[in-house]
């Protein structure tokens, strides 16, 4: 089965605006930066972005930001994007903050066609509000819902042209659930290959979760905090 | 003396054990890393999906799909392993994790934390911080004993948004070293040359005091 675009232009044709996106990566590490490119100059608004953080300034979902092209976000910590403070504050942008396990579960439960589960994170605080609570073993529980897309976009580091992918390193995180929740799902990679390459053994998401996959270019893989050895 | 930050982090690391698989929040909690005692085994989880976090990278091998859940770069050791944020929460969630520390901005004396949110001021997210307090099997905060303002951190009932209820197991703090009990805060040793009078007037809350109060040995 080849599922193959050519490129990030060609692998979001058909998004909308008001649409429901996924979009994978932890802080800057992991994130499909072809496919981001892409949106900000296609220019979508009232785009509603489920992904663990928003970037920074200037890369990454900083950029649809930017151009408020973003109505509403679903994310785990916000905290390194000065102009995504400005919006919040401000009320131009609607935030709802998860706690990332339950963000993480609500994605991968979502993509499992589970709609609603308990978990303990949460109890007590502002997130439980209005959430149905439960007792188990002595403990209490949030019920928390399965979240899908209308489009999850992932970045993996090698893919066939079946939709097979493999991630690199702690570039995984969210890549891996998102990857199954989406209604379309969209991988850019840094390395396609023909069918047959990569080892059954280490694939971590089966193609038949992926329907458009691309091959990225020009990955600039920014580090956050480059942190080394005094 | 108070302790500094690095003292804070070596009299932590006295309370890990060999074998544990033990979870550090950002500041002060990761300082933990530098003082495993070198006799036992201790793996160091990071929510964004690695066990077994090595030292910071060399000066020009960082590689930027290799972060800590503080987003800086690290490297890896003989027998770490990737995995998904799912799965990292799920190893959280299901009480796999001995032992998390982490920060606050207050906690209460039945183990209540705030530590994600400031009202008006700092709103960045609760990150991984809610699953971790509510399901690791023991929780050690590692704080100063008052903030900038040399108010009490440690207090009756927390006032800042809650990060999570009756989970705190412990405070190390730059004066003391406090158990959180069923009867509240219970003062275990002291800083050097920090006196008890000083630790109940900085804590905003009762303090059980039973017999003499050892210095901790850092």
């Amino acid at each position: 089965m080849n599922k193959v675009v050519k490129n990030a232009s060609e692998a979001i044709l058909g998004m909308q605006n008001g649409q429901t996106f996924m979009l994978g990566g932890f802080g800057l590490c992991g994130i499909p930066e072809n496919t981001i490119n892409a949106l900000v100059d296609l220019g979508l608004t009232d785009l509603t972005c489920i992904s663990n953080n928003a970037g920074v300034d200037d890369f990454g979902l900083g950029l649809l930001l930017k151009k408020h092209q973003i109505k509403k976000m679903i994310s785990s910590y916000v905290g390194e994007n000065k102009e995504f403070e400005r919006q919040m504050l401000s009320g131009e942008l609607d935030v709802d903050l998860v706690p990332q396990g339950t963000l993480a579960e609500r994605i991968r439960a979502g993509g499992a066609g589970i709609p609603a589960f308990y978990v303990p994170a949460g109890y007590g605080t502002e997130v439980g509000e209005g959430k149905e609570s439960r007792e188990f073993n002595g403990k209490m529980h949030l019920l928390e819902h399965g979240l899908t897309a209308d489009y999850a976009v992932v970045k993996a580091w090698k893919g066939d042209t079946s939709g097979n992918l493999i991630y690199r390193e702690t570039a995984n995180n969210f890549n891996q659930p998102m990857a199954m929740a989406g209604k379309i799902t969209i991988a850019e990679v840094e390395e396609l290959v023909p069918v047959g390459e990569l080892n059954p053994n280490e694939i971590h998401t089966p193609g038949i979760f992926v329907q458009r996959i691309f091959q990225g270019t020009d990955y600039e893989k920014r580090i956050e905090f480059e942190t080394v050895q005094e | 003396m108070s302790l500094d930050k690095n003292g804070i982090a070596k009299r932590i690391a006295q309370e890990l054990k060999d074998g544990y698989y033990v979870n550090l929040g950002i500041g002060i909690p990761t300082l933990v890393a530098n003082y495993v005692p070198n006799d036992i085994d201790v793996v160091l989880q990071s929510e964004n999906g690695l066990l077994g976090i090595g030292p910071f990278p060399k000066k020009g091998e960082a590689d930027p799909d290799l972060i800590n859940a503080g987003k800086q770069t690290v490297t890896t050791i003989p027998g770490s392993a990737f995995f998904d944020s799912s799965l990292s929460f799920a190893m959280i969630r299901g009480g796999h994790v001995d032992l998390t520390v982490l920060g606050a901005f207050e906690v209460s004396n039945k183990g209540d934390i705030s530590s994600w949110k400031i009202p008006g001021k700092m709103v960045k997210g609760m990150g991984g911080a809610m699953d971790l307090v509510a399901a690791a099997k023991n929780i050690i905060v590692a704080t100063t004993h008052t903030d900038r303002n040399g108010n009490p951190k440690l207090k009756t009932s927390c006032e800042l948004p809650l990060t999570g209820v009756s989970c705190v197991k412990k405070i190390v703090s730059d004066l003391a070293v406090i158990e959180v009990t069923e009867n509240g805060f219970k003062l275990l040793e002291r800083a050097p040359g920090v006196s008890v009078e000083e630790i109940i007037e900085k804590t905003g809350a009762p303090l059980i005091i039973e017999g003499d109060i050892p210095e901790m040995s850092v």
